[in-house]
């Protein structure tokens, strides 16, 4: 099930809202783990790193390929999921859990809003598997 | 520049007939094809036809070309004291007569790698080797040469660090190194800091302290450096520490390796450098190899081709290329690095002369070379007028200072039926009176006796 409290972006992160501030999760969808296949590297920002919405983050290496990961929001980094270097499985088993990939304060809330809900977001990878 | 007109029949081979060129320089939007080489250099561009006899035969081919190689001074029938990047040492006859056979010679990158695993087992060999010499947990399989190799090195440390502008690398670097790593960066908008030495030639550690800002990415070493002299690793990684700089080891002697302790053991993240002294012919220059290896943290930050070990569905040994999702032909444009190839006949090479040395055999080239050239210094300082300038410890390479100017001396030598050494002027400004001289192990006692007799000759005949 795609959890209806994030929010996704078409590049297949997902925006998850802490229960209180502007701060917000990152990380990428049970979808994009499973096309990426086996996980085993993934490379992220310096905290305090400040991102526009659409700057590349990292980058995610499975067993197959090299991808970059894009930030779907503005605003600063204020923590990494370091559990991801020595188990960066995390992400195929937990992406919505203990796969995060990093926190951020958010500077224009509002591009949170125009992400896709869950239902759109299930619909959007309906189409895109199709193809 | 005119180009030549493929329709008349003295330039068959080249394609481009002048009505192409018109039309493709339209297409980029220039108008004149000399705007495509503006960035060499206009004293190396040729500006009239090479002066090529001929048509001549092959018989008179080959009589010009012989009588010009007679032209050559080789080590072959002097005895040579040259070093500075190339170093001649023993070189196994198995080594050449192996490399011969045509699974090596003629094998191509295995991109398949399940049905080259003889090939990929050698390249596994050598980077093994590579990691056992250097202290360090994770080698590629071969670079270029040392030079390209630094670059690799600096543009690796830039990826990992990031946001810095600066990198620190000493001057007792070989220069040509880092020239060359001045022309790769010269547009990446990154700034070459220099430091220099001090009297025991090894480097200015205050200097250092100074140039270490916290907009320092990486600080580059070699030693033992250009001037023979062995650097002191830990002060230095503690000097880089203190900036949060990747420390990189330059090797331009890679037999040192087999006596010295590892740039890995004193905290360096990575290790890169030459290994034609690894059994390689000094072959006028090149191919050369060069080598790289890192800490494991920095592996998916590493240039090039990489092999790893693994089991196959039976549980049997087996090897793979690994990390190559960051290769070129893979990841394209955001390749880790544009390398795309290696030298992989050579490192081959590398491979064969350090499993037949093994450990014993490496000891003793390295012993050889650090007593004959001790013996060599301890005669030289008995010559009255010569000096040699700097203090520190050195490998099988040193700096000879005479009250002459080296080309002079080594001009001298040369009637003696001996190559001397590199003149360090070339290189540093103000050193005119300083020549390099490597010893290794195949200079007899003769051989060293001989320089110290032919300088001591060549120094009176200058004084006259």
């Amino acid at each position: 099930m795609t959890p209806e409290d994030n929010r996704y972006a078409k590049s297949h992160e997902y925006v998850h809202p802490e229960a209180e501030g502007d701060v917000v999760v990152i990380g990428i969808t049970d979808y994009a783990q499973k096309e990426l296949g086996d996980v085993v590297f993934v490379e992220l920002p310096q905290v305090g790193t400040e991102l526009e919405q659409g700057d590349e983050f990292g980058s995610i290496e499975s067993v197959k390929a090299v991808s970059e990961l894009f930030s779907p929001v503005s605003g600063e980094v204020v923590e990494v999921n370091e559990a991801l270097n020595d188990k960066p499985e995390l992400v195929n088993t937990d992406p919505y859990g203990d796969g995060w990939m990093m926190k951020m304060r958010l500077s224009t809330p509002e591009e949170v809003d125009e992400m896709m809900t869950a239902e759109e977001y299930e619909e959007y990878v309906e189409k895109e598997s199709a193809h | 520049m005119s180009l030549p007109d493929p329709l008349t029949d003295q330039h068959r081979y080249i394609s481009n007939a002048s009505q192409d060129v018109g039309e493709m320089l339209e297409v980029i939007g220039i108008d004149d094809i000399d705007r495509l080489f503006e960035t060499i250099p206009a004293d190396v561009k040729l500006t009239e036809l090479l002066n090529i006899p001929g048509p001549w035969s092959e018989i008179e081919s080959r009589r010009w070309f012989r009588a010009l190689a007679a032209k050559n001074l080789t080590a072959v029938d002097h005895v040579s004291f040259l070093g500075g990047g190339a170093y001649l040492h023993y070189q196994p006859a198995c080594i050449d007569q192996l490399l011969l056979r045509a699974e090596f010679l003629t094998s191509y990158t295995p991109y398949q790698p399940e049905v080259s695993q003889g090939t990929l087992q050698s390249i596994f060999e050598y980077q093994t080797h590579q990691c056992l010499l250097t202290g360090l947990d994770v080698a590629n399989a071969s670079l270029y040469d040392g030079s390209t190799g630094l670059c690799e090195a600096v543009l690796l440390a830039e990826r990992v660090v990031r946001k810095r502008t600066k990198v620190v690398i000493a001057k007792s670097v070989h220069p040509q190194y880092t020239e060359t790593v001045r022309t790769y960066v010269q547009n990446l908008g990154y700034e070459i800091v220099e430091v220099g030495w001090t009297n025991d030639g090894r480097i200015d550690t205050e200097a250092l302290r100074a140039a270490c800002t916290n907009d320092v990415f990486a600080v580059a070493v070699q030693s033992p450096n250009f001037l023979g002299v062995i650097e002191d690793y830990d002060a230095i990684a503690q000097i880089a520490d203190a900036a949060g700089a990747v420390k990189i080891a330059v090797i331009a002697e890679a037999t040192s390796l087999g006596i010295l302790t590892p740039p890995g053991a004193h905290g360096f993240d990575i290790a890169v450098g030459e290994g034609q002294a690894w059994g390689v012919p000094t072959q006028y220059g090149g191919p050369f190899v060069g080598f790289m290896v890192v800490k494991d943290a920095l592996k998916r930050h590493m240039p090039g081709r990489l092999v790893g070990e693994t089991v196959d569905v039976d549980g049997k040994r087996a090897y793979v290329l690994t990390l190559a999702t960051r290769e070129q032909h893979i990841r394209r444009g955001k390749a880790t690095s544009n390398i795309c190839t290696n030298e992989a006949l050579i490192a081959l090479a590398a491979n064969m002369y350090l499993s037949l040395m093994g450990k014993e055999g490496l000891r003793e080239v390295g012993q050889q070379c650090l007593s004959k050239a001790a013996y060599l210094r301890s005669e030289l300082q008995k010559i009255g007028s010569v000096i040699l300038p700097f203090s520190g410890p050195v490998y099988n390479e040193f700096v000879v200072r005479t009250p002459f100017p080296a080309a002079e001396i080594l001009a001298d030598l040369e009637h003696h039926k001996i190559l001397g050494g590199i003149p360090l002027g070339q290189f540093y400004e103000g050193h005119d009176d300083e020549f390099l001289v490597a010893v290794t192990e195949l200079h007899t006692r003769e051989n060293l006796d001989q320089f110290v007799a032919a300088l001591t000759a060549a120094i009176s005949r200058e004084r006259r």
